[in-house]
């Protein structure tokens, strides 16, 4: 059943100069659904959206729109509209005039221009704002007439590229929510582009995870951050202890001369693995009752729940999310039980280097912020 | 301090105005003395209003800078627009013989302008005489780089994702042009369409080189006034002049003043 | 495509920018037969007294406006708002005027039975021969390039905070040193500007020495003008002259590019 994808891309590569942006990304991509594409700066989420948008061509490999191949079309003549990153209202039309910019194109009579304008600025809570010129309006309120304008026409996908980058956090929180709701009353598919994991899990539908050009996961928020399929899912979707261990046989683990109990089946007997544990599903315990113990290092307040970095024997530094409070320096146990231990397979590269990268996203978007 | 600043002050403006001063109040002089002042009269105003070639040189002023400074407009939009749109090579080449006309002193532009001009008639046997076809065509020349320099800051000020949103809402490329890159760049191309106008008023130097005998600026005639040693007429024309680039530069200043009190009550509004 | 939009300017650019700059090298080094030749260049060197008294002159008249510029134009970047744009308007109104009433102005106080000499007379002085001089050359030259001065400084020295100063006075800078190392050098862009916009019309002028200095105090500017419109007629040695006059004018602008590196455009959109 092919015509329940409204989007399908097939094998899509594409390099700038020469660096490869995109390895070949195939994603299929349901009517009506939230999609996000999560992945640090450069993972190639951007031009994905664009090849998307109409505003680059593929070097290779096929866009499928409701099952027509649109490679070539110009973005212009495509049923998707877009919310740019920095908003890109036109500064010398008001804000009325930058929602009907669209309908006047089609040259649609004059009160149902006013009729859908209307409707659309009452839909992103912009009542009243018709003849203020943009640059009189606040971050949040530009935004806002962004996805006006983008969904007057009614397009049958919107394509969102980090719209909420440049907001303070509690905006961004609102907007999150806002967002949702309007996909939820029009009735459309939204494709949003972040580096932003809370925001990705939040609001979607599914989640597309890139990294380097490539899909590392696609799947629904519960199953990405449950049971991600590598330690670098794993890592970028929320915080997770990650160790170096060996699984000498199915349902067994080993690390630092310990053994535990898991789940996990199907390894090759003695195949060096990742074993990742979240944070929050490691228990402290009293020292005896340990699986395995540790010496904790130090306790930061988060609100809800304590942090505490714990040293084990092997110099592996764990992190858990706990309500007890323990005081540093305190030698303690840790339990974790079979069905939290993930174990992927070995990444093939550099693990560390994309989280500084997802660092330095976070980065560039502050120094967004601080322009504005 | 705060005395001396103002005293210094005042003294620099009285050596700026005092030549102008002197010049309108004798233009009102009876006698043709550019010392003695006889009596109060308007008559070189009158004589100034009957004086036929200062009228039509006046005319040719007004009708050259038009011309030229509405078709540079267009030429000059047109390249900053094409230049953009060039590799970086291709672009600092081009920029460099468009800066030629600025750079250069105006003598050598307008000697350089003279010789093309010959050179077309005795060589290539084009009919150019010098007159308002050639004058034209010099001031476009040098009016053409002021264009252009005003609009390509614009033009890389320009958002490239108000382009593409312009594509994403249903414009060709053509429609996305007309409605919302020219808007964006228009205050660039109004600020060079005025410099061209008042530069094309303004000039002597090449003017005075390509123009004829038949066709003159009024710059031009001012020069052949000037040779004549005393002719009060000048006074006249300068006072008019005077009060007219007063009367142009106060409204200016009220606009700006304007614009800026509204642009901090909008600022002052938002937040 | 979007290139070919230039097209109509480059075609225009090459006619009339590039080509009667090619006829002003071919015609500095050929003769009235069209013959090749570097007599007009040879010439050239018998008119070092006018090129150097023009280079003179101007450099008087380039250092006079900076002098007198600078503390007009920090005094007004200190004042009001509003001020600033009075005295802006104030600076720029002459300018706007054409410079041969400008110049004309001051011809008919300066000639010998002018304003000047008349109310001197009145104390007992002159009369004095003014008009015709040297110094009624750089007056007029001082007086028509001053506004070119003051607002490429005014433009940068607005920029300099009120604090900047302060906080020099702070650390002990009396006056001068609060001049000589602050205020200097954080306005040099706007001196290269202020000064290359003097400097290079003073340097070509021809019609303030005539008007001012007359028949004796000939500038290059003249020079070339006799060539072409006059009655020296000889449009070779004419371009040999221009050309000269351009590359001076051209290595000047290096220099001073060279000296400010970054480029202020700013002073000259005026």
């Amino acid at each position: 059943m092919a015509e329940q994808y409204i989007i399908r891309l097939k094998n899509l590569t594409k390099s700038f100069e020469d660096t490869k942006v995109l390895k070949g990304i195939d994603l299929d991509i349901r009517d009506k659904e939230f999609v996000t594409f999560l992945g640090p700066s450069g993972c190639g989420k951007t031009t994905t959206l664009r090849i998307i948008g109409g505003f680059t061509e593929p070097d290779a490999g096929d866009v499928f729109f409701e099952g027509k191949r649109i490679n070539h079309l110009p973005p212009y003549k495509r049923q998707v509209n877009t919310v740019f990153q920095r908003y890109a209202l036109f500064p010398h039309l008001d804000v009325f005039e930058n929602v009907a910019f669209g309908l006047r194109l089609t040259k649609t009579p004059e009160e149902q221009i006013q009729k859908r304008v209307a409707e659309m600025l009452g839909l992103v809570n912009l009542k009243g704002f018709q003849t203020r010129r943009v640059e009189q309006l606040s971050g949040g309120q530009q935004q806002r007439v962004a996805i006006a304008r983008a969904l007057v026409n009614h397009p049958k996908v919107l394509l969102l590229d980090e719209p909420l980058g440049a907001l303070d956090l509690k905006l961004r929180k609102e907007m999150q929510a806002e967002l949702k709701s309007i996909q939820q009353r029009m009735g459309i598919t939204f494709i949003y582009v972040t580096h932003d994991q809370e925001e990705a899990l939040t609001m979607s539908d599914t989640i597309v995870v890139m990294r380097d050009g490539e899909i590392q996961q696609i799947g629904t928020p519960q199953d990405i951050y449950n049971e991600p399929k590598n330690a670098f899912v794993a890592d970028f979707i929320g915080e997770s202890n990650i160790v170096d261990a060996v699984m000498p046989e199915d349902k067994t683990v080993t690390f630092g001369g310990k053994t535990l109990p898991c789940v996990d089946v199907g390894f090759e007997p003695g195949e060096a693995v990742d074993m990742v544990i979240r944070p929050e599903d490691l228990k402290v315990v009293p020292l005896e009752e340990g699986q395995f113990t540790g010496k904790v290092q130090r306790v930061i307040f988060k609100g809800v729940h304590y942090e505490m970095k714990v040293l084990d024997d092997t110099g592996f530094l764990w992190t858990i999310h706990s309500t007890i409070c323990e005081d540093a320096g305190q030698e303690i146990g840790m339990r974790v039980a079979p069905f939290d231990i993930h174990i992927m397979k070995k990444m093939k590269k550099r693990r560390k280097k994309s989280k500084e990268k997802a660092v330095s996203g976070e980065a560039v978007s502050k120094e967004v912020e601080g322009q504005r | 301090m705060k005395r001396l600043g103002k005293i210094y002050t005042w003294l620099i403006m009285g050596f700026l105005y005092i030549p102008i001063f002197v010049l309108i109040v004798y233009s009102f002089n009876e006698s043709k003395s550019r010392s003695v002042f006889t009596g109060f009269t308007f008559k070189w105003y009158k004589e100034l209003f009957s004086n036929r070639l200062i009228l039509s040189s006046l005319g040719n002023t007004l009708l050259i800078a038009l011309i030229s400074s509405v078709l540079s407009t267009i030429l000059g939009t047109a390249a900053a627009i094409g230049i953009q749109a060039m590799n970086k090579k291709a672009r600092s080449v081009i920029m460099n013989i468009t800066y030629l006309p600025i750079i250069d002193p105006e003598i050598v532009t307008g000697v350089s302008l003279m010789l093309l001009f010959v050179y077309l008639r005795t060589h290539l046997h084009i009919p150019l005489e010098m007159g308002l076809i050639t004058l034209s065509l010099a001031h476009i020349t040098f009016n053409v780089p002021y264009v252009i320099l005003n609009v390509i800051p614009k033009l890389r000020q320009l958002d490239q994702s108000v382009y593409e949103a312009a594509l994403d809402l249903g414009c060709n490329p053509t429609q996305a042009f007309a409605k919302v890159v020219i808007p964006e760049i228009m205050p660039g191309i109004i600020s060079g369409f005025l410099m061209a106008f008042t530069y094309s008023l303004d000039d002597f130097i090449i003017s005075y080189f390509v123009s004829g005998p038949t066709s003159q600026t009024l710059p031009v005639t001012i020069y052949s006034m000037t040779r004549k040693k005393v002719s009060p007429e000048i006074n006249a024309l300068s006072t008019i002049i005077f009060i007219v680039v007063l009367a142009v530069l106060v409204m200016i200043n009220l606009y700006d003043a304007r614009q800026t009190k509204k642009k901090q009550a909008r600022i002052s509004q938002s937040f | 495509m979007r290139k070919a939009v230039a097209a109509p300017y480059l075609v225009w650019m090459a006619i009339f920018i590039v080509v009667p700059l090619g006829l002003i090298v071919l015609f500095a080094f050929t003769d009235s037969s069209g013959a090749f030749t570097l007599d007009n260049i040879a010439q050239v060197g018998q008119y070092a007294g006018v090129i150097w008294r023009s280079i003179l002159l101007s450099a008087i008249s380039t250092v006079i406006c900076l002098v007198l510029a600078y503390p007009l134009a920090f005094i007004i970047s200190r004042k009001q708002e509003n001020q600033q744009r009075t005295f802006l308007m104030l600076v720029m109104l002459p300018m706007w005027m054409n410079f041969l009433l400008r110049t004309y102005a001051w011809m008919t106080l300066l000639e010998k039975t002018g304003l000047i000499n008349r109310l001197l007379g009145l104390i007992g002085l002159g009369p004095f021969q003014m008009i015709n001089t040297q110094g009624a050359v750089v007056l007029g030259m001082v007086y028509n390039y001053i506004p070119y001065m003051i607002l490429p400084l005014y433009s940068v020295m607005v920029k300099i905070e009120p604090h900047i100063i302060e906080a020099a006075q702070d650390l002990g800078a009396d006056n001068i040193s609060v001049l000589w190392k602050v205020l200097i050098p954080l306005s040099k862009s706007g001196i290269v500007t202020g000064i290359t916009m003097v400097f290079v019309p003073a340097a070509s002028t021809f019609i303030i020495s005539k008007m001012l200095g007359g028949g004796t105090n000939l500038m290059v500017g003249d020079l070339i003008e006799m060539q072409f419109l006059g009655n020296a007629y000889n449009p070779n040695l004419g371009s040999a002259i221009s050309l000269l006059l351009m590359i001076l004018i051209l290595i000047c602008m290096f220099v001073m590019k060279s000296i400010d590196t970054e480029e202020e455009m700013e002073g000259m959109l005026l």
